[in-house]
């Protein structure tokens, strides 16, 4: 819980990752200080799914020091659970379950996890079901729902756990295009309570709204770090001039 | 009509159902302490096979082949009439039951890994990222997800061990072939093994329609 939270909530230093003999992250060194809202972005292929996975070791890192909330992350299965607890995780593909009403997602983990009792975990998924204008379908399930809304059940789903950093890869990427604005929509009012959140989106709109630093990743490596207006009026690494330039339009 | 009362003689029926229901009262016995056994010990298995360390892993891979490739017959006579050379005597309801889980354990890890695996990995992404311990997410997530695909091969699977309890008559267990065999035996008429032959289809029959009921329920699933 965030009662004591560390000032940083996730560092990395000198991390290195491969996949067999490719080297997908190479000396990453990255500071999320409490609070701060981070864009990552990249062309395909330059390693910002492995990086913000590395946090909460959906994809173990093979060299460096990684720690979450000032817990070092050792390896040790106990403890990995525990640091996930307060980092949620949001996927371009929603990864709902789909077993489960849209209420039930929302419960499972704050109550087998956390054994908060059912009504109470309900009163808060509700409340934060609300906020998001789902709570009418609290008893369907996910396959009943647009992409938009699972995506924000999703997003609901996490802050069940009522983590203190989110990681959020690439959430809006899968959606039909009218259903993005709706998403982006949650994570910015998500941004405005101050949730400490590590993005990784080609929304530069919502770069520009609610990010503190945009990073630019190419090959493994982080490129540029810069505030928003900085990097997106003049980039100062050639590669991330490039990406820009093919993504306008 | 000479046929009818050599095959299906009414009298000689008569007077061996009571011996034939005794035989089938060991039949489904043993038949559902086998499926019941083999099933939780499968599941148990196909967890050792996927996420146990290596060496284990290996051996778990090494028992599910060897049980898949032996016969359930040779299996039953080496527990029954080999085991006792070291000391080891076990009744015939005890080696038939131990010899048909061990084989139906085999199948079920195999059936139950198919289904785990056809799980995509997004769901196991999200409960871990949700901080829920692996059993959890087995019991919660994984699992009532698998079961789908799981049940339709495993009660095909349970219904092929439950006819081969038959093989237990072999190891002297009074199940229902036994009785029957001992009945015509004994009456010098082969209606008891047409009558345990109609027992063994009237309880069959309708769970191999069952399987393909679920079989078909799951393609729709699926096409949807
Ligand atoms: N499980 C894996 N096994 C082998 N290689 C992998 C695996 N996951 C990723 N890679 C490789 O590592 C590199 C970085 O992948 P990653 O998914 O982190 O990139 P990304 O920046 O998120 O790209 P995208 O924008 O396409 O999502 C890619 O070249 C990818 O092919
Ligand atoms: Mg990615």
């Amino acid at each position: 819980m965030t009662s004591s939270p560390a000032p940083l909530a996730a560092q990395m230093s000198d991390v290195n990752k491969w996949y067999n003999d490719y080297h997908a992250l190479r000396s990453i060194n990255l500071e999320v200080a409490r609070g701060e809202r981070i864009v990552v972005c990249g062309p395909s292929g330059s390693g910002k799914s492995t990086m913000i996975r590395c946090i909460n070791q959906l994809e173990k890192h093979d060299s460096g020091t990684i720690a979450v909330n000032g817990v070092t992350l050792t390896g040790d299965l106990k403890q990995l659970n525990t640091v996930r607890q307060d980092v949620g995780m949001v996927f371009q593909h929603f990864n709902l379950f789909p077993h489960l009403t849209v209420l039930e997602n929302c419960v499972i983990a704050p109550m087998t996890v956390r054994n908060i009792a059912r009504k109470e975990a309900e009163e808060m998924a509700m409340s934060y079901l609300s906020r998001i204008h789902i709570a009418e379908q609290a008893h369907k399930f996910p396959s009943q729902l647009s992409g938009g809304q699972q995506q924000r059940v999703a997003i609901a789903r996490s802050l069940c756990m009522q983590p203190n950093l989110m990681l959020f890869d690439e959430p809006t990427s899968a959606l039909d295009p009218e259903m993005v604005h709706e998403v982006l929509e949650t994570m910015v009012s998500l941004a405005r309570d101050g949730m400490t959140m590590l993005v990784v989106t080609h929304e530069m709109g919502f770069a520009r709204k609610v990010a503190d630093r945009v990073i630019f990743m190419d090959h493994g490596e982080i490129c540029e770090t810069a505030p928003p207006e900085d990097f997106f009026k003049s980039p100062q690494n050639e590669r991330a001039r490039v990406f820009l330039s093919q993504l306008i339009h | 009509m000479e046929l009818i009362n050599t095959f299906f003689n009414w009298d000689v029926m008569v007077r061996a159902f009571p011996i034939l229901l005794r035989g089938l009262g060991n039949t489904v016995m043993l038949g559902i302490v086998t499926i019941i056994i083999g099933t939780i010990a499968g599941l148990l298995l196909c967890l050792v096979r996927l996420y146990a360390v290596r060496p284990i892993q290996l051996l778990a891979i090494l028992y599910i082949d060897v049980f898949r490739a032996l016969p359930i017959l040779v299996l039953l006579i080496l527990v029954y009439y080999a085991l006792p050379f070291v000391g080891i005597r076990l009744d015939s309801f005890t080696s038939a039951t131990m010899a048909l889980s061990m084989v139906l354990a085999a199948f079920t890890a195999e059936v139950c890994r198919a289904g785990i695996q056809n799980v995509p990995k997004g769901q196991f992404e999200a409960a871990a990222s949700l901080g829920m311990p692996f059993w959890k997410s087995m019991r919660k997530i994984i699992l009532p997800q698998a079961i789908r695909v799981i049940i339709p091969p495993l009660t095909s699977n349970s219904i092929s061990v439950f006819k081969d309890t038959a093989l237990a008559s072999v190891v002297a267990m009074p199940d229902l072939l036994k009785q029957a065999n001992d009945a015509q035996a004994m009456m010098a008429n082969p209606t008891p093994l047409i009558g345990a032959a109609l027992i063994y289809l009237a309880i069959l029959w309708p769970l191999v329609r069952l399987v393909g009921y679920l079989e078909a329920r799951n393609q729709r699933a699926v096409a949807r």
